[in-house]
This record gives C-alpha cells, structure tokens and sequence, in this order.
C-alpha cells in the first residue's frame, strides 16, 4: 500500500486536452510560485459537488461558494482551530484541502473572537435568521429582474429624451456585471449561518458520543431533523397534485403524452382550470429544482424540463390509484422523534448530563432549520437564474455570431465573457465587425475537444501527503472524508466484494443492484432496486419510494443525500468510494445502513 | 375451583396461593418477560391433599417427636411424613387437572410429553429473614403424565426433606404453617443461546445492549469454551451497531442421560451467525424490558428454544443487576455544567470520534 498520492506536479495532461489551463483563472492552477505549499497540502477531489468535469463558467459558481466559506472560518468567526478550504482545479477537475492553523498560540488568541462573534450569532439566531430570507429572497428578486438583450440598431429615442446619457452596451456589460456580484453575495450570505449551525450540530453530535459512544449517527441526526423542511417541498407539491388529479378524475388526461400535449388535454377537461392553476403555482418557486448537485449549468432543473416532475407525478398518481397513501405522516414522524428524545435522555445517568443534553439539543434544533433549507434556496432557486441569465448572455452572442449555442457560453470563464461582450459592444460601438465569430467559434470547437478529453480521464480520490488524522469538521460530516476513507484509498478497492461507508440512514435491504451513473438514468430504477450511484441529489426523492436502499460513492453523514434518504427512510449507506467503480448492474446486493456496509451476494442471473 | 394457575394468566392476587418461585414467573410473564411456558398447582392443592387425608394432624403427630439437635429424630420423623405425603389419595378431579395442564403445555410447545421441570415453590421461600434456598426439591427432564403427577408428589414431599425439618427449627418456623406450590415448566432445549448486558460492557454505553450467543446450551457462552457471536444492538433505534462472527467450534446439546454434553459443531454451522436478525432484536428487546421491569441495567441469561415456534421461542432464563459499569457514569464526564460556547470551541477544537467506520468493526 502505497503511504501517499501522487503528487499534483506528477499529473499528465489527458490526450486532445493540451492547453486546457488556459481555460480557468491562473488562481487556481497548481504551479511551481506556491509549489512547495501545494506539495505540503492533502488534495481531495470533491465528488460530493462537483463529480464531473467543471466547465470553465460553472467553475466560478463553485469557487464562490468556497471561497465564501472560507472566508467565514478565517475572517468573519475565527474558527479557532479551522481558516478555510483551498481550492484548485486539475484537469478540469476540483480538488480540495483543508487548511488549519498550525500554531496552538494563534488558535488560542483566535478563541476569544470566535466566542464573541459566533457568541452574538447564537444568541441572536432567531433574529438574524428571520432576516436571511427576506434577505436572500430578495437576491432572488435581483437576479430574476435582470434583463439581457441584444444591442439595438439604434438606441432608443427615450436615451435620448430623458437624457440618459449611457447606452444599451453599458446597461449589457454592467448586467454581466452585476450577476457575477450577485452570485458572489449570493454565496456570501449562504455560508453567514451554516458553519455556525455545523458548529452546534457537532457539539450536540459529540455530546451524545460522549454519553453514548455506540450510538448511531443517524440516531442523532434523527433528534435534530426538522418535520417540515422546504427542501421537501418540491416533492411534496408533486404528490400534491397527484393527489388532486385523482380527486379531479384528471388522471386519465395526465398519463400520457408530451408536457404540452398533457397540459392541454387537462384544459379540456371542467376541473383542468382548477388543477392548471395549482401546476402553475407549485412551479414558482418550486420547480427551480436541480437533477443534480446544482453546480452545473447542464442540470437540468425542472422548470425549464416539465417532463421531469410530470413523470414523477404520473409515477404518483398510479401509485395513488393502487391505494397508496402519499402525504408524509408528519404526525408519525414527530412522534418518533419525541419517543427517541425521550428514550436516549432517559438512558442518560446524571442530571447535569441530562440539561446539557436538552440544552444542546435545543440548539442544535434551532440551527438545524437552516442547514436544511438553505440548499433549497441557493443551490436549486438562484442558481437556476443563475444558469438561466447566463445562457440569455449565450443567446445575445449567438445572436451576435460568435457562437453557435447559448450553452457555448459556459465554455468562457467569468474573466472571458465580459471580453467576448466588450469586443460585441465594440463592434456595435463602431459600426464594424467584431473578431468575435471568427475567434470564439474556432476557440469554442478547441475547447470541446479539450472538454471531451478531460471527460475521459478519472481523477484519483485523493493528492498529495495524506495527513494523520483528519479532524476537519466539516470535512469530515460534508464531504465524508475521514482517516479511514483516505486509508482505504490507499489501499485500492478490496476484492471481497464487500464496501464501507457512512451508516447514512438506518435499515437493511437486499436487491438487484442497479448502478445509475447521471441524472438522466434514474428513470431506470425498477420498483425493488437498490440504487448505486456516485452521488444522488434531492430532486432524486420522488424515485426513493420505489427502491430498497441507495449506495453512494461520496457524501458524509449531513451530505444532503443523506437528509433526504433519512427523511424518506430510505436505507443508505455513503462515501462507498468504489460502489460505481466495483458493483455491477443487476448484481444482488446487501445494503446495511446500520453498519454502513454493502454487501455483493451473487451476481445475478 | 381450579387448581392450576398458568404463569401467562397471573393476576397480582394469585400470589399467596403461589409461592415465591411461582409467583414471580407469573409476575415476569405479565411484565412481558418471556420465561419458559408452564403452570402452577396451588397451594390449595396441597391443603386439600392435606384436609382430604387427615394428613395435618398425623404429620404434626410424627414431627412432634422431632428433637432439634438430634439428626436421627429428624431422619426418622422426616422418612415417615414423607411417605405420608407420597401414598395420600389425590384429591377428586386434581390428577386429572394435572394431567390436562400437562396435556396443553405439550400441545402449546409443539411436542408430545415435552420435557418439563418440575419445581417446589413453598410460602415461605425468600421470606425476608430465610431465603430457604435449595431447601425444597426441583426436578429436571420430566417427561410423560405419570411422571409429572409422580414429581409433583415428590415435590410436597420435599417439605418434609431432613434438611428441610431442620432449617425450620432452626429458623423458628411452624411445620403447619408452610404450603407448597408446585410449578411445571418447560424444559429449555436451546438451538442458540447466551447472555446479553443491558449496557456496552466495553465502555458502560447505556443506550446500547451487549449480546453474546452461540449454538446450544449456554454453558459454551459462559465456560469461555467457545467465542461467541457479539453483537451490539442500540436500544432505541433497534438497529445493530455491531456484527462479529465468530466461528463456534463446540456446542453443548442434551445427551442420551438428559445431561448436557459438549460436542463439535459440524463445519457448515460454525461460521455461521446464530441469531437472525429478528431474533437479534427479539433477545435486545427481552433484556431492555428486564432492564425497565427492574429499574437498573441487568445481566440476562436467556435462550431460543428449538422446539416452541417464533417469536415464543425467544425465552429469559434469568435476570440479574449489572455490577462492574451500573456504579460508574459512562464514560469520562461530558462536560455538563460548561457553557454552550465553551463546548462548541472544545468541540471544534478535538478531532471528532465515533465516526461511522469505526462502528463497522
């Protein structure tokens, strides 16, 4: 077994994608300038967000948000032990490393701030939570409102009446503008509440581990889960509308057909009026809900791929017909959550230890909210604008000739589209061609080919020194990376046929395996699979009702594949590393999300 | 009236007409504490055989002699109360009461004449000043009707044992103021058996139930003649925290002289897990509710009988407090009385533990 990865500096170029560096900010190159930092340094690659090949554009996206949380750990709490998390791109590819604070002196200087700004932070949770939506709602407002057209023939005539005084070519550079900051402050404001609400977490989480060393994460994650979390939402306003098409007799028109061709047979229909009106208010803003992890302008998100949420509510509507019930037994959940509180603090021997535990619950109860939530809201809601406005900028440059489709945009980075619409604005300005469709068209094609390349290589897990132990908590809960995983790393997947990860959600299955490597093929699942994937997404749940259990690749025990399998019941086991790579399709597996082990028990027939 | 109270129907008044042994089985059957199956012949039964044979005054009679320091006064008054006892008409309608109870229990465990004890259960056991342990005679394999009445017999005679005379002059009990029940019980024959903690004896976690089990009677489990299968089992999910199996060499099984002997497990079976997974949570399930019965966390012998069909076939042989962990608090103290920031910096600052791939092994 080898004692480290390999270096960055010892990684090649894949075959077509030469000069692929080119293509992202120099930031966030390995090179020789800080080689001897980066060579000291454990790089994970984060499968957890990012599995595939991150386009140039859609790298920005990511590296706000960890910049973002950086700056949170290092600047605004002074989280003793933690600064932030470095980031780089590899043949296209993230990688990751978090970085702590060396010396035991400046950790202890570091602690007094930490208690008094995480200190304002808790005591006033409420207040400033209650803030962040109304907050964050209005980002929302912003982005939505911004507009994107091509640069007229001529301005118009108000410019000149109202006495503007600055044109169409400003409003488009300074809109370009303005989406970039947003989404910069976008992912400033996500991370104001969550490394806090981590923080409590865990200490409500090491507690019980104190008390009760056996007990499982999930027991815990169980006492802290919210009963009515927007996350679910969207699936919950699916099975809504199942509901009412079968109250409405309205099944019959919606099972079949196209989206369009669907939504006019509802119409015909004397109660479609009524259900149409319910559709289009479940859309806004529910249906601005990822495929996937959300950091890729390719996911596609509902609202703009109805066929995705009416598949699923056809799905629901038979199982409705069969007499299956759909609401979520909200009452059976909270009851449950009350007789397990009840039971783990009854076990506890000291009374003292019984307040802390009520107190740390309490808190953990009230951070707890944000943490689920507040993925809704970013990830899935602004950046669908997000990718939406990017791709209106795509429009007005293929409208320009420069490219060929909206989606080429992406193949810029954020330092580039702003020159790809200056030398537009110049053009117009001057009333002559741009270089534009020559330049950007041959680069475009380039930048395929090196996009296709990339695509065929599989990054290791891991580069670098792996450290001793990994302490990191949100390395640890987020990304699911822990000493033993980096152990087994290491050592290669073993051939006994059997995997470990995180006990995810509790529950043992067997079943056929089925290994679904996108979004795209989730339709595939069969009632009884059990889903091996390298990461699943929230919009995945309404399939969870038909499997036996899911397996991932990647993702800790507060990945939000983990919520959402817990919630859903669904047994799981995450952070497999190799479940796509060594499970086959159709393969009968044994998934135990108590142990947070897989099993393969024969290889089907 | 009837003179048979089966454990599984005891009321909190049935107790005087019990006995101490008796009684209690009926009180650990109404708490859900799964014992063998059986019944119970009343004290009633006994005062009748006494009233219907004229028996109480001929045996004050014969123990009157009884002088307290002298062994052959007791040896001699105890030999002829005791055939007194054994050749006394049953009273009309109690042989036969006797041998439909048996009848049933055979029927409710599957298995013709099933193998039964058949135990003494005095008024005076476990009186606060006198336990009268092993005072009075239980017997152990008793198969077929006649036997049962037989052993029955036998039982109030053990009233009048030498060593049981004795102890009562010692004691400074009254002769005629003891009756004696009579329980009969379902001979455990185990397929798997073993103990369980109602703690992790490893570290005192209390929210978890420690379970050693291995083939047969649990004599392998408690001599060490074998590693048992562990498993750890949280309380309050009912998920298994921890698997380990072992391979299990030898077994004890009930040999030709209703002894129990060691024998090899055959290859096939070593290796594999001897509890399943409902039987898992069935045995966790058993001790957590002997755990709250008692009100401390508890050592459990228990078993799964190869003859009684699931889920009665998950039987508690025994249950007694847990000594080494009950007196300590789990764990190094967690901090309680420090303020939420405080743990939180502490918390950040520790490498976490207790991680999900730690629990695997």
């Amino acid at each position: 077994m080898a004692d480290r990865f390999p270096s960055p500096f010892d990684m090649t170029v894949p075959a077509g994608a030469e000069g692929w560096e080119q293509l992202y900010p120099y930031s966030l190159m390995f090179s020789d300038d800080r080689r001897e930092y980066e060579e000291s340094m454990f790089w994970f690659h984060d499968g957890v967000h990012t599995p595939e090949v991150v386009p140039p554009w859609d790298a920005t996206v990511f590296e706000f948000a960890i910049i973002s949380l950086s700056q949170y750990n290092t600047r605004h709490y002074l989280i003793p032990p933690a600064l932030g998390v470095d980031i780089r791109v590899l043949n296209g590819y993230m990688f990751l490393t978090p970085v702590g604070v060396a010396d035991p002196a400046e950790i202890e200087s570091r602690v007094p701030h930490f208690m008094e700004r995480a200190g304002f932070y808790f005591e006033n949770w409420d207040r400033l939570y209650a803030a962040w939506m109304p907050k964050v709602r209005a980002l929302i407002d912003d982005l939505d409102a911004l507009t994107i057209s091509p640069l007229p023939e001529k301005e118009d005539l108000s410019v000149i009446t109202e006495g503007l005084g600055s044109g169409s070519g400003f409003e488009l550079t300074t809109t370009y503008n303005r989406l970039v900051d947003l989404t910069l402050k976008l992912w400033n404001y996500h991370f104001e509440f969550l490394n806090l609400g981590y923080a409590a977490y865990l200490d409500f989480f090491g507690f019980c581990k104190g008390v009760f060393p056996n007990i499982p994460d999930q027991a815990i994650a169980k006492m802290v889960a919210g009963i009515e979390v927007d996350l679910f939402r969207p699936d919950e306003e699916l099975k809504r509308l199942a509901t009412l098409a079968v109250d409405l007799d309205l099944a019959s028109a919606l099972m079949s057909g196209s989206v369009d061709e669907t939504l006019a047979a509802v119409k015909e229909h004397p109660a479609g009026e009524q259900w149409l009106a319910e559709w289009e208010k479940a859309k806004e803003p529910w249906f601005n809900f990822s495929s996937g992890t959300a950091f890729y302008s390719a996911d596609k998100v509902w609202i703009e791929n109805l066929d995705i949420p009416l598949g699923f509510i056809r799905s629901y509507i038979a199982k409705r017909q069969r007499g299956e019930a759909l609401e979520r037994p909200t009452e059976v959940i909270t009851k449950e959550r009350d007789r397990i509180v009840a039971e783990y603090s009854e076990l506890i021997g000291s009374e003292e230890d019984k307040k802390a535990f009520e107190m740390k619950l309490g808190l953990a109860r009230t951070v707890f909210p944000y943490v689920e939530n507040h993925n809704f809201y970013v990830e899935h809601w602004a950046h669908s604008i997000i990718w939406r406005k990017m791709r209106d900028f795509g429009r007005v440059l293929v409208g320009a000739g420069f490219f060929t489709d909206p989606d080429d945009v992406f193949l810029l980075n954020r330092f580039e589209v702003p020159q790809a619409l200056f030398d537009y604005y110049h053009g117009w300005a001057v009333g002559v061609p741009s270089r534009g469709p020559q330049y950007w068209q041959r680069e475009i094609e380039r930048r395929r080919g090196i996009m296709n390349a990339l695509r065929q290589w599989s990054p290791p897990p891991a580069l670098g020194a792996p450290p001793e132990t990994i302490t990191e908590p949100f390395t640890i809960m987020l990304w699911g990376i822990t000493s033993e995983s980096v152990q087994q790393w290491l050592g290669g997947a073993d051939d006994s046929g059997g995997l470990s990860g995180f006990a995810a959600s509790p529950g043992i299955a067997e079943g056929p395996a089925r290994v679904i490597l996108s979004a795209d093929g989730i339709n595939e699942l069969q009632d009884g699979e059990i889903l091996v994937a390298p990461l699943t997404a929230p919009s995945w749940a309404p399939v969870f009702g038909k499997i036996a259990a899911t397996v991932t690749d990647v993702g800790g025990i507060m990945s939000h594949a983990a919520i959402v399998c817990r919630e859903y019941g669904l047994p799981a086991v995450t952070g497999t590393a190799f479940a796509t790579k060594t499970i086959k399709s159709g393969q009968r597996i044994r998934v135990d999300g108590n142990a947070g082990t897989v099993t393969v028990l024969d290889n089907g027939g | 009236m009837s003179h048979i109270t089966w454990f599984d129907a005891y009321a909190p008044g049935d107790e005087p007409q019990l006995g101490g042994k008796n009684a209690s089985l009926g009180v650990m059957t109404a708490a859900g504490l799964p014992v063998p199956p059986g019944f119970a012949i009343t004290c009633a039964a006994y005062r009748e055989l006494l009233a219907s044979n004229g028996l109480a005054e001929s045996l004050t009679e014969v123990l009157a002699d009884v002088v307290p320091d002298s062994p052959a006064t007791v040896s001699a008054a105890g030999t002829v109360a005791r055939a007194l006892v054994m050749e006394a008409q049953l009273p009309a309608g109690l042989d036969d009461e006797i041998r439909a109870a048996y009848a049933e229990l055979s029927q409710r465990c599957v298995r013709a004449d099933v193998p039964v004890a058949v135990r003494s259960s005095a008024t005076c056991e476990d009186s606060p000043d006198a336990s009268f342990a092993g005072e009075h005679d239980t017997y152990l394999w008793i198969r077929s009707p006649d036997a049962v009445v037989e052993h029955v017999r036998r039982c109030w005679a053990s009233l009048f044992t030498d060593r049981a005379i004795a102890y009562r002059r010692a004691m400074g009990y009254a002769d005629d103021g003891i009756a004696m029940s009579v329980g009969v019980q379902k001979m455990v024959l185990p397929r798997t058996s073993g103990v369980a903690f109602t703690l992790n004896p490893h570290n005192g976690d209390r929210s978890q139930v420690a379970i050693d089990a291995s083939w047969g009677f649990g004599e392998a489990v408690v001599s060490g003649s074998v590693t048992p299968d562990n498993f750890l089992v949280d309380k309050v999910l009912g998920t298994v925290t921890r698997r380990t199996i072992s391979s299990k060499t030898v077994e004890h099984t009930l040999g030709d002289d209703d002894t129990v002997v060691e024998v090899d497990v055959d290859e096939t079976r070593r290796d594999e897990p001897c509890l399943s997974d409902e039987e898992i949570a069935a045995v966790a399930k058993l001790a957590r509710k002997s755990e709250k019965h008692y009100g401390c966390p508890q050592d459990v012998e228990w078993a799964i009988d190869a003859d009684l069909p699931a889920p009665d076939n998950v039987l508690l042989l025994q249950s007694r407090p847990e000594t080494v962990w009950s007196r300590k608090s789990p764990g190094p103290s967690r901090r309680g009385d420090e303020g939420y920031l405080e743990s939180i910096v502490h918390t950040l600052m520790d490498p976490l533990h207790g991680r999900a791939s730690q629990q695997v092994r």
